[in-house]
């Protein structure tokens, strides 16, 4: 297992399907019991370092480390080194003096933690909790959960991801793992919200979002901020819906068995309707309850491994 | 002043001759030179430049003496060859008046390491709204002849006009910060494929070429000379040279590390590699040594850009744009075209020394610079040896600084001994370690 989880591409096949089944076995031990503790990390220190707000993120993160029995330190730090104090270097001094075993980071910056696992300012192991617009690895790890859970192994699988592509972690995340895992990739949104050199990514593009959903397996909405229109990325948030939300009519053309999955928070009637949101073949619900699973997963391999002069 | 002879010296890499210099002055050209009492240099092997001369030179001081000062930023351009630097507007209070370019040039000739040429901004403040006193910058004692917003794009097309038909009074130029500020707002890296995956904020190459093209139009229309400051894509090469054939006045610098490097390196966010424009892509690159090879680009300058540790000991979004050059840039360009077979010695020195002080109109006056290596002419001499190879290790280098992109790197070529008006400036020929200086 990789010693940093930085990147959803850091991740080989054997990796991604080893935390996915690792992932399984959490939520046996755990699914449908009153304790829902495990002695796994007991002793071992984990640093939520969450620069930027994000209650469910930080909040799975913590929930994941508690169930293994860590020690969790909530470490908030808003704002960038410029407008806060504190450097990124001097928190990861701080973290590092204080004994953390895992930090878990969340930060505006793309590849601050690159930086914090790089930089040799720590020893401790980095898990990227979204950086930027840059990853947000095991989002794509619970994705990929959730989906296989309904769908068996991705390999083969159609997976339509629509909308703000260009400033999305969630996305870039998912095509690389996916990829991995096999399955066929298909980016859905205006053109002013892919990035330039998509082309060269392992999926297809499309600027047309009924022809996509045609043979989709499963269809992944991420959040796009009306914001965005003010930068011209669109015109604006009705014309938005209008091209690229998931509403009735569009489900309908998916196949039955196909999931809706969505990264939340959700814009309910932008990107999509409340009728499709919270439809039977919606696991947005479902994707919140993985997210601890596949933490659980992804702290005890990246954690239990380094623990050995511990149980020695 | 002692008379210096230098020995077996290859002028411009040609034949070995002797070089003797009295009071300042070279005084004598050829084999078998003899000078009683005079210091001898053994210059067997090296090859003898023109004191270098910087267009594009950033010393921070007044502002950010933590940075760097005209001091060190001087020690430095010694240490790579240069005799001349052009010291950049950008500093705090920004040099836009006579008092602040006046106190630059003092502080340059006080240091004594090499001629600080000030810049002038083009704009008060370097707020692109109304022009600085271009004209009192002119006749001050700095004689400024290059106004430049660097850093920032003149981006108002009025106000560039106005500026461009301004400075023809005095003979001057605009150094145009190429840079179309709505299509960069936030940007991080050069916009492609790496931008993309990375997450960071694209700064594409049109941004560049869309003002280029616009001002090559607007000194032609108003019979102004322009000059394009680290020229960095192969879209804007093609607008220079398209201009040039049409005889528009443009000339244009490109720096060493755009030659050298590319955007490849910013994979890691390691913000060392963050500059402005971006590290380009390797066809960029690859066009940008042709056309400094065929004359294109007229110059190398350096963009030498201190920052201190802090600035780069960060996060990506955060960190300072920019890398230092003065000490590496001849060894860059020995690297990227001499080795290359892209430019002969000759070359070397037209492109950095004869062309820049062309273009800054320090080639002529009191104390010139870019002059040819001839009897008669002031002794602004680079001696440099080609035949080595050294690992770039910041710790050594003279500026207050350490932020070199080149780290570890093995790169050709060292500098020896560099003479301002026949006074060692940089000495390493052996026994006379040190200098007089």
């Amino acid at each position: 297992m990789i010693r940093h989880l930085l990147s959803a591409g850091d991740l080989s096949l054997d990796d991604a399907t080893l935390v996915l089944d690792t992932a399984e076995e959490m939520a046996r031990l755990t699914e449908g019991r009153a304790v829902k503790k495990l002695p796994t990390l007991r002793g071992r220190t984990v640093v939520n370092l969450f620069f930027e707000d994000s209650t469910r993120t930080r909040t799975s993160f913590e929930l994941a480390a508690k169930r293994l029995s860590a020690d969790v330190v909530n470490f908030s730090a808003k704002g960038s080194s410029l407008s806060k104090g504190e450097s990124l270097k001097d928190t990861a001094l701080t973290l590092e003096a204080m004994g953390a075993d895992g930090v878990v980071v969340r930060h505006s910056a793309s590849g601050a933690p690159y930086r914090l696992a790089t930089s040799g300012w720590i020893n401790a192991c980095v898990v990227n909790a979204g950086d930027g617009t840059h990853e947000h690895p095991t989002q794509a790890l619970l994705d990929a959960f959730t989906m296989r859970r309904h769908l068996g192994e991705l390999a083969g699988k159609q997976v339509v991801i629509v909308g703000d592509v260009l400033h999305s972690r969630v996305a870039r995340s998912n095509v690389l793992l996916l990829a991995t895992l096999g399955a066929k990739v298909t980016l859905v949104a205006p053109p002013t919200l892919l990035p330039n050199g998509v082309d060269g990514w392992p999926c297809a593009t499309s600027y047309d979002l009924d022809d996509a959903l045609a043979g989709a397996d499963a269809v992944m909405m991420l959040r796009v901020q009306r914001e965005r229109m003010n930068a011209a990325f669109f015109p604006s948030a009705r014309e938005y819906s209008r091209r690229y939300g998931l509403d009735a009519r569009r489900q309908a053309l998916m196949p039955p068995e196909a999931l809706v999955l969505h990264p939340g928070p959700m814009n309910r009637g932008m990107e999509i309707t409340a009728e499709v949101a919270d439809s039977a073949r919606s696991v947005i619900v479902e994707q919140v309850t993985n997210g601890v699973y596949v933490r659980m997963a992804v702290l005890y391999l990246m954690l239990a491994g380094t623990n050995t002069e511990e149980t020695a | 002043m002692n008379a210096t002879l230098i020995t077996n010296a290859r002028v411009l890499g040609g034949d070995p001759q002797d070089i003797l210099v009295d009071d300042g002055v070279i005084v004598g050209l050829g084999a078998g030179l003899r000078k009683d009492g005079a210091r001898t240099i053994d210059a067997t092997g090296l090859i003898a430049l023109p004191g270098l001369v910087d267009l594009h030179t950033h010393l921070r001081e007044p502002g950010r003496e933590d940075a760097e000062t005209v001091e060190t930023g001087t020690l430095a351009a010694a240490r790579g060859g240069f005799t001349a630097v052009h010291a950049m507007a950008n500093t705090d209070p920004v040099a836009d008046t006579a008092g602040v370019v006046e106190q630059v040039w003092r502080l340059g000739r006080e240091a004594g390491h090499a001629d600080v040429r000030p810049v002038g901004a083009v704009t008060v403040g370097l707020k692109g709204e109304r022009l600085a006193e271009l004209g009192a910058m002119a006749e001050s004692a700095a004689g400024v002849r290059v106004f430049s917003d660097d850093g920032v794009c003149v981006h108002d097309a009025m106000l560039m006009r106005r500026a461009l038909e301004y400075v023809k009074a005095f003979d001057g130029v605009i150094a145009q910060h190429a840079q179309e500020p709505r299509l960069t707002e936030g940007a991080q890296m050069n916009e492609g494929e790496l931008s993309g995956r990375l997450g960071l904020r694209g700064w594409p190459s049109v941004a560049e070429e869309a003002i280029v093209a616009r001002d090559v139009l607007l000194a032609a229309h108003v019979g102004s000379r322009v000059h394009i400051c680290h020229l960095s894509t192969k879209g804007s090469v093609e607008i220079v040279r398209l201009a040039k054939e049409r005889g528009l006045p443009v000339t244009a610098e490109v720096t060493p590390h755009h030659l050298l490097l590319t955007d490849e390196l910013v994979a890691g966010y390691d913000p060392r590699y963050k500059v402005n424009p971006p590290l380009r892509s390797a066809a960029d690159v690859a066009a940008l040594r042709e056309a400094l090879a065929d004359g294109t680009i007229d110059i190398v300058a350096t963009d030498h850009a201190p920052h201190p540790v802090e600035a780069k000991d960060c996060e990506w979004d955060v960190a300072a744009f920019g890398m230092l050059g003065l000490e590496t840039a001849l060894s860059v360009v020995q690297h990227t075209m001499v080795d290359t077979g892209l430019l002969d010695w000759a070359g070397v020195a037209d492109r950095m020394a004869f062309a820049p002080a062309r273009i800054g109109r320090c080639d002529t006056g009191d104390q010139p610079h870019g002059r040819p290596i001839a009897a008669g002419e002031p002794a602004n001499l680079t001696l440099v040896d080609p035949s080595t190879t050294t690992t770039v290790d910041p710790s050594a280098s003279a500026s207050l600084s350490r932020n070199t992109p080149y780290e570890g790197m093995k790169l050709p070529g060292t500098v020896v001994a560099t003479f301002l008006r026949g006074r060692l400036t940089h000495d390493i020929t052996g026994g006379t370690a040190g200098g007089n200086a």
